[in-house]
């Protein structure tokens, strides 16, 4: 049954909730377990059955995609609507029915870059999680340097032909479909790039899985030889890549700075200050015994607030139609320093409880934030290293010039 | 709305700036300094009071013009830009507020009009040690047949050396260290056997160390009840810890401006100094404390005005975010500056004076921190 929203927002959170009390399964208003995330795809195993019967009546709705248009498969919200969705599944605890780099980051650079064909074909598949989509941006030449890239893309008259190599491929073992960057001209280096999609079953397509110095990871290198990709599936010029590439890493930087770094909760792990005081131990008055360690906790717990407070500004600001460009430049560089400053302090505050890699002898939460400290190295690296990002604000938002 | 200013705000803030920055900037300061003027300077509180800026926190039945926290942190923001030596931290703000909360009506009456027309000024005396430390009170109020007397001494008493009027903190019961058995005085600057030692201050602001030798204070000069000064007390700091915070986000984004603006002058090798990425990426390093403090002040002030119950938290945050702030873009001020940041003729030197003063008024990052942890239970 097609929802009908109403443009009253009372009427509609009226409706919404009503229609999510109706279709969201029991199992599905109960904290997620990594093992029961949905990511779609033709690998999709869905773990809990309940998860499949609630991402399609989800996706039937467009719900998965509240403010895409209709005719790509998205619910044809605004921004209030969507919001009122939001806080109504929170309302319930629903799960996010979908994990997904289409919805995060492809779909929205698709419905501003690409021709209405290819947005039809798809963006409903997006929505409804049938294609599982992952990103070949980096090369083993080209990590900061993006626009380095060398994965060479030939015109062959009927189609192109692909060989290169992409590294840090999340998920690409996974994946059904790849967005990727290629170089159609050597002569010139931004004006070279192109922004091409293609199945991962394509003959001549290989992913091998990375080992990550906190163990096994998501990421991939991929290897691309002689791979034959039909005319149509280049979005945007020929050479009209960046712009693309540049647009879909503001919507991967604000992801990443928005999801990456949750909360403790609900995993096993305890908070920072939970660790602290087990493992250091406090006096008659409940103050930890290291002093110095406390001083820093609560230093860090500042800079934590104090972000969060910066988000939440942010958004207020924008809301009332400010300007918040300068604002937002800093959430990722910021972000990376305090969840890197948090796991620092947990391992420090663990002391050898911090330093068990498995098997038994330590606890599971302890081993979680032993890993999660190894991993929050790479918070700095991902998406734009911190150097990028302070030269971003150099540049950008402080107007310092390069030398003349 | 937490940190969007409404348009009263926003003129307010607009009126402040300007004002600062024509009638106080920091050339004044140097030449308050330089007459041996010792940050007092009676025609600009005359101007302050004018302006209204002194009754912002006072309600119009006292004769204020009752605006909000929020609007006054807009005034201190403009009077930290340009390190303005004015009473209204400690006279607008403190004091307001300490006879607002714990003041009887017929205090109020007494006192409020009079701190709105700029015709009186206060200072709380409080602290004894050279650090800030509230519940270490040791100065004793005794008992006598029409009130108290009092026998002690005050380190470091902001505005000290010209207020009219002391609030003193003095300990009615048990011993230093009890946050229990504090009250309030109202001290007038003349009463006898109270004695003024004026401070020449680093940030040319100056202040003053006060004697209490047997000064007897009249019953009617309690403020709020004996013994539970602490209860005033706290609410009253932290209404104060949270404006000084603002005057201190105002003073780092001036100094950071100034250096910013530097680095976009300066020639070496050649070229501009801002375009060295070493220098650059500082510089870059400072704007994102300063968003992420901006963010903490916004939301301290609006704490005040929606009366919530983490106020305590969000002061302590401010005061301790604001204080790291000030002393990071403080030091690189004079650093990106070179060898003219460290000549008296330039501003840099002023900006450094004044944060570190700002920095130990009412409590230093690292007592906030201690505060901030011991408030979330460890």
């Amino acid at each position: 049954m097609p929802f009908d929203a109403p443009s009253d927002n009372e009427a509609f959170r009226e409706k919404i909730r009503g229609w999510l009390e109706e279709n969201c399964p029991e199992s599905m208003r109960t904290p997620m377990p990594e093992s029961e995330v949905v990511w779609g795809g033709r690998r999709e195993k869905f773990k809990n059955p309940d998860s499949k019967v609630w991402l399609e009546r989800m996706g039937e709705q467009g719900f998965t995609a509240p403010t895409w248009p209709k005719e790509y498969g998205g619910a044809g919200l605004n921004r209030d609507q969507a919001k009122i969705l939001e806080q109504e599944m929170a309302r319930i605890n629903a799960r996010t029915p979908l994990f997904s780099f289409g919805l995060w980051m492809f779909g929205p650079a698709l419905l501003e870059f690409g021709n209405e064909e290819q947005k039809k074909r798809f963006l409903p598949d997006i929505v409804m999680g049938k294609t599982r989509w992952c990103q070949g941006y980096s090369e083993p030449g080209a990590g900061s340097d993006l626009a380095g890239l060398q994965t060479k893309c030939e015109d062959k008259g009927d189609h192109y032909l692909i060989n290169g190599q992409k590294v840090w491929t999340s998920y690409a073992d996974q994946a059904d479909w790849i967005f990727c960057l290629v170089r159609t001209d050597n002569t010139k280096k931004h004006e070279g790039i192109s922004f091409i999609l293609f199945d991962m079953e394509s003959e001549g397509v290989e992913t091998r899985p990375i080992k990550l110095i906190s163990g096994s990871s998501p990421f991939c290198e991929t290897f691309f030889s002689d791979v034959k990709v039909p005319k149509d599936q280049l979005v945007g010029e020929v050479n009209g890549g960046w712009k693309i590439a540049k647009r879909l890493l503001q919507h991967e930087r604000s992801s990443i700075s928005a999801s990456g770094f949750g909360s403790a909760r609900g995993t096993g792990m305890l908070e920072l200050e939970e660790y602290a005081k087990i493992h250091v131990g406090t006096d008659s008055d409940g103050k930890l015994l290291d002093g110095d360690l406390r001083g820093r906790i609560a230093e860090h717990q500042m800079y934590t607030k104090a972000f969060n407070l910066t988000v939440g500004r942010s958004q207020e600001q924008a809301k009332a139609g400010q300007e918040v460009g300068h604002t937002a430049s800093i959430i990722k560089y910021a972000a990376a320093k305090m969840n890197q400053d948090k796991h620092e302090l947990m391992i420090e505050a663990l002391g050898t409880e911090g330093l068990g890699w498995e098997g038994e002898g330590f606890d599971k939460g302890a081993k979680m934030v032993t890993r999660g400290w190894l991993r929050s190295k790479g918070n700095s690296i991902e998406g734009g290293t911190s150097e990028i990002n302070l030269n971003v604000v150099s540049k950008r938002v402080l107007g310092l010039r390069d030398h003349q | 709305m937490t940190f969007v200013l409404t348009e009263d705000q926003e003129m307010l803030r607009d009126t402040a700036v300007n004002f600062t920055r024509d009638e106080l900037p920091v050339k004044h300061l140097r030449e308050l300094r330089d007459s041996g003027k010792n940050g007092v300077d009676p025609e600009a509180r005359q101007k302050l009071a004018e302006l209204g800026f002194f009754g912002v926190l006072i309600p119009e039945e006292y004769d204020g013009v009752e605006m909000s926290m929020v609007a006054f942190g807009q005034v201190m923001e403009a009077q930290g830009r340009t390190l303005a030596s004015t009473p209204l931290l400690q006279t607008a703000c403190i004091g307001a507020s300490a006879i607002l909360l714990g003041g009887t009506e017929a205090q109020k009456k007494e006192w409020l009009p009079k701190i709105a027309s700029g015709e009186v000024t206060t200072a709380l005396a409080l602290d004894e040690t050279s650090h800030h430390n509230p519940a270490g009170v040791g100065t004793e109020a005794e008992r006598d047949g029409q009130g108290y007397t009092l026998t002690g001494a005050k380190k470091y008493v902001q505005d000290g050396h010209h207020a009219d009027v002391f609030i003193v903190v003095a300990r009615t019961f048990g011993e230093p260290g009890d946050a229990h058995g504090l009250t309030l005085f109202l001290v007038p600057r003349d009463a006898k056997g109270l004695t003024v030692h004026t401070l020449n201050t680093v940030d040319s602001h100056g202040a003053a160390h006060l004697t209490l030798d047997g000064v007897h204070v009249d019953e009617s000069h309690v403020l709020g009840a004996a013994d539970k000064g602490m209860d005033i007390l706290e609410p009253v700091l932290d209404r104060g810890r949270i404006a000084l915070a603002a005057e201190m986000l105002g003073s780092s984004l001036a100094a950071f401006e100034m250096t910013h603006e530097y680095m976009q002058t300066r020639k070496q090798f050649g070229q501009l100094i801002g375009s060295f990425q070493a220098l650059q990426h500082r510089a870059a390093r400072m704007f994102t404390e300063l968003e992420l403090t901006t963010s903490c002040i916004a939301a301290a002030l609006a704490a005040v005005d929606e009366q919530r119950n983490d106020l305590a938290e969000l002061a302590s945050l401010a005061k301790a975010r604001a204080s790291e702030t000030v002393h990071l873009v403080s030091n690189e001020t004079v650093q990106l500056h070179g060898g003219i940041g460290m000549t008296d003729d330039h501003d840099a030197g002023f900006y450094m004076k004044r944060a570190r003063v700002q920095e130990a008024l009412l409590g230093s990052a690292s007592f906030h921190r201690d505060r901030y942890a011991k408030l979330n239970g460890y």
